[in-house]
């Protein structure tokens, strides 16, 4: 109230041009006196966009901001706040295009690694040699994973339910083994790849148990 | 052929750490990794883990792949918590939280949003978004730019 009075005071005197000198000084303020409202903090500029997948498909991302709940469900549909001019802190469902979006973020989806993948390969009947169509699999796969930076690979041996539990185990590493081999000596992924076996535990189709079944016979291998 | 098994099992034992929870496959740039209060000049092939803090210089991108097949990838001046990483590979069921300090992030989704979705989240200065699946982009701008 003091405040308030000299700054009149001041005003005053300053209209009538008179000098400051006639001017009751203030008391000294001891605390200056809190403001009504706190200063908001500032608000960064922050946008989502969801994105279509490579296989075409377009998932959800569901927002919260501030006790709201957004679900971006549609390509390129994106969630911002702070951007607009003045005071605008609330989110604001916006579409974007993909032009938009993908000079945005250009860079950053360059660096996205590659997309794991899985490979699979099928052996003869009871031995650790694979068909020569998966021989060519083979070679086709080890050119892809060539081109990897950093691969993680793990290769996983199976076997049909021919012969015994115990001999389709040791059968099935053996397998996964001879791949990790050919990784190897193709000088991929040194050092980054493991293999085990599963036996007949695993089977992609399942069956009676002594029935010789070729899609069971297989490596599957994860390349991340 | 033996001896190069051995070895290469022995590198695998070197280069792989038993917390590791991904792994940086892209890069290029000034990137770093603060980890216990080191901070970690980042390279191809190394281990992420839990608690990690991933910092891109002005030239900076890095590309991560962890062990659910999620997919990260952060451009230029850019700075991601990786607050928690759970993932059991039998069922496929986890957490996966990350905090985007700044910058901008690219996502793809994996097994563990594919088993339960909302399961992995991004946090921003401002916001959670519950991820369902699967790509998508943030962006949160830095102070004063």
């Amino acid at each position: 109230m003091v405040a308030v009075l000299a700054i009149m005071a001041l005003l005053v005197a300053a209209h009538y041009q008179l000098p400051p000198a006639a001017v009751e000084r203030p008391p000294p303020v001891v605390e200056a006196p809190a403001p009504a409202v706190a200063p908001p903090p500032p608000v960064l500029a922050e946008l989502v966009v969801v994105l279509p997948s490579a296989d075409g498909h377009v998932g959800a991302v569901v927002v919260e901001r501030a006790g709201r709940r957004i679900v971006l469900d549609q390509p390129y549909a994106a969630d911002r706040v702070g951007y607009e001019s003045g005071p605008v802190r609330e989110s604001v469902p916006v579409q974007l295009s993909e032009r938009e979006v993908r000079s945005t973020f250009e860079a950053t989806l360059a660096a996205i690694p590659a997309r794991p993948v899985l490979f699979r390969l099928y052996f003869i009947r009871g031995s650790d040699e694979l068909t020569e169509e998966s021989r060519l699999e083979l070679k086709r796969m080890l050119e892809e994973v060539s081109r990897r930076t950093a691969p993680d690979i793990l290769v996983i041996g199976h076997t049909d339910r021919v012969g015994k539990e115990q001999d389709n185990d040791q059968l099935s590493l053996q397998r996964a083994e001879r791949v990790r081999d050919s990784f190897i000596a193709q000088g991929i992924a040194f050092g980054r790849i493991r293999a085990a076996g599963r036996g007949e535990r695993e089977p992609r189709v399942p069956t009676a148990d002594g029935v010789d079944e070729p899609r069971n016979r297989r490596v599957e291998i994860n390349v991340r | 052929m033996r001896w190069l098994v051995i070895l290469a099992a022995a590198a695998f034992a070197a280069a792989s750490h038993a917390s590791d929870v991904g792994h940086i496959k892209n890069l290029s740039g000034a990137v770093h990794v603060e980890r216990d209060g080191q901070k970690l000049a980042a390279a191809s092939g190394m281990g992420v883990r839990q608690s990690d803090v991933l910092v891109t210089g002005a030239d900076g991108t890095v590309g991560v792949t962890f062990l659910d097949n999620s997919l990260l990838s952060l451009g230029p001046r850019s700075t991601l918590a990786i607050d928690r990483f759970k993932f059991d590979t039998t069922t496929n069921e986890g957490h996966f939280d990350t905090s985007l300090k700044r910058g901008t992030l690219a996502v793809v989704s994996g097994r563990i949003v594919q088993r339960s979705p909302e399961q992995m989240r991004v946090r921003t200065p401002s916001a959670i978004m519950g991820v369902r699946g699967t790509e998508f982009v943030v962006k949160v701008e830095e102070p004063g730019r």
